[in-house]
């Protein structure tokens, strides 16, 4: 009788972690210094150890979230977290248009939306400094920032079209264990605003001191980076309520200790 | 066949505490408000079909329900009274921003340690108080939220608040969390970041909410003009 008990329970707490991860699994990273392309003003950040979800959400993982989440239903978010394109690929509320394949990147998704999805989960985004720690790894290498090739093999992925369209996990993956940080969609970060470069077109200058107080701290490390600048060229003409065709998100989680 | 029981209700409590935000049920039933078709009075409204005071055409039914209102509260889908998250004030006050519904809102991020813009940023917010009729302050909170919460406690909030002569009831300085502050600067598209453990760089922005919490006008830069600003502000209070 006991042991038919503990059976169910197994099953049962199985059957729940189903129901409630929806990522497919993280992978562990391994904090360090390093210097990114716009750091602070010592220019090495310092990254402390966290887990990511190894694919980026897929639209599939979405639906089931909005599902259980009705507020983030494409009819039903208020507009203070979205704008007119929230969801566009969408029929319904809670249905993709049948064009669409269930797993590629979710996107078409405000900031608002995304931070939500990962909390729903005790996630979070990633922050910047994250992002680009672990996107700068290749296949063998950890930093893959000096290789020409790699560089290379970004920008042509940038270039593209409809990318976004395509199925997670058929690039192959980095030394992490993570796949298609580069090459399906741009991804969502939770600091993004603080990329002080003002693609926001208030002003096409670059240290504004009317504009940002201090912005004359912030200066580009790597000048050969294009890759890297066309991604915080992105995040800094972006605001929290739009929603893109390419861009998506993933969500990580801080080790506790 | 005990256990077995109590396994099924603890996995449905595990369950029902893994829906991690319950969403707030849509109060629909609204009360029938009547309006005149031709707007003499702007966008007042009657309880009772009737009669319009000025020009006399028959009051017209309006359906308030649809798009702008959506919950209990009463307050509008732009509004920045939906957001949840907790703040403390310079008086050690934990509130939410909903609880300033009701009265114009200025609103500005800034850091206390701040020895670039923020002084002068400041002084624009003083400048534009002391601008605005003393008989209209009362319908005004002036709101100025850290960008910097580990150092900015309501105790450091309160002394900056009394050494630049800001500690009137017209003056609300507030501390979040990371991510509420993070959000917030969100919603005012300030953007901002940590350049040492004592600096941040951030954007110069002064912005103006109606009683209703929407978003009316933003004041870009240091040292501009403010009179829209100003007008914008009266045009709330009015």
């Amino acid at each position: 009788m006991k042991n038919l008990a503990f059976r169910l329970l197994f099953v049962l707490l199985v059957i729940q972690t189903c129901a409630f991860s929806q990522s497919k699994g993280m992978v562990y990273i391994e904090g360090s210094r390093y210097i990114p392309l716009y750091g602070r003003d010592s220019t090495v950040v310092e990254v402390k150890d966290f887990e990511i979800d190894v694919y980026p959400v897929t639209n599939g993982e979405y639906e089931k979230f909005v599902l259980e989440h009705p507020k983030w239903q494409k009819s039903k978010i208020l507009k203070l977290f979205s704008d007119k394109s929230y969801l566009a690929n969408w029929k319904s509320d809670i249905e993709l248009k049948d064009s669409e394949n269930p797993n590629s990147p979710v996107t078409y998704i405000s900031w608002y939306a995304a931070k939500a999805y990962c909390e729903c989960q005790d996630k979070r985004l990633p922050t910047i400094d994250e992002w680009e720690y672990v996107a700068m790894a290749d296949e063998t290498t950890k930093d893959a920032r000096v290789k020409p090739e790699f560089n290379k093999q970004i920008l042509s992925w940038y270039e593209a079209p409809h990318s976004n369209e395509n199925t997670i996990g058929l690039h192959p993956k980095n030394v992490w264990g993570v796949y298609d940080l580069h090459g399906l969609v741009w991804e969502w970060t939770l600091d993004f605003n603080s990329v002080l470069i003002t693609g926001e077109s208030r002003k096409d200058v670059d240290k504004d001191s009317n504009l940002f107080c201090g912005s004359a701290a912030l200066n580009a490390t790597d000048l050969m980076n294009y890759a890297a600048f066309m991604r915080y060229a992105i995040r800094g003409s972006l605001k929290a309520k739009y929603s893109m065709k390419n861009l998506g998100f993933r969500c990580v989680k801080p080790i506790k200790k | 066949m005990k256990p077995l029981k109590y396994i099924l209700i603890l996995f449905a409590t595990g369950l029902l505490f893994q829906n991690c935000h319950s969403d707030k049920k849509k109060n629909t039933e609204m009360a029938q408000v009547y309006k005149c078709p031709m707007t003499c009075e702007d966008d007042k409204t009657y309880s009772a079909p009737g009669n319009c005071n000025i020009c006399k055409m028959d009051l017209v039914a309006i359906d308030e329900t649809p798009k702008t209102q959506v919950n209990d509260d009463n307050i509008s889908e732009e509004s920045i009274f939906n957001l949840t998250s907790n703040w403390h004030t310079e008086e050690n006050k934990t509130i939410q921003l909903k609880e300033l519904k009701g009265k114009t809102l200025v609103m500005v991020m800034i850091y206390t340690s701040c020895k670039a813009a923020c002084p002068r940023l400041v002084a624009d917010m003083r400048n534009i108080e002391a601008q605005l009729p003393d008989d209209k302050i009362k319908d005004l909170q002036f709101v100025l939220i850290s960008i910097d919460p580990t150092t900015d406690t309501p105790e450091r909030l309160k002394s900056f608040a009394i050494e630049n002569m800001m500690d009137g009831e017209q003056w609300m300085f507030l501390q979040g969390t990371e991510s509420g502050v993070r959000e917030f600067a969100n919603v005012l598209s300030v953007k901002y970041k940590e350049i040492s453990p004592i600096d941040f760089s951030h954007s110069n922005i002064i912005s103006v909410f109606n009683p209703a919490g929407e978003l009316i006008h933003q004041q870009e830069g240091l040292g501009v003009d403010n009179k829209e600003t100003i007008a914008s502000i009266l045009k709330t209070v009015e």
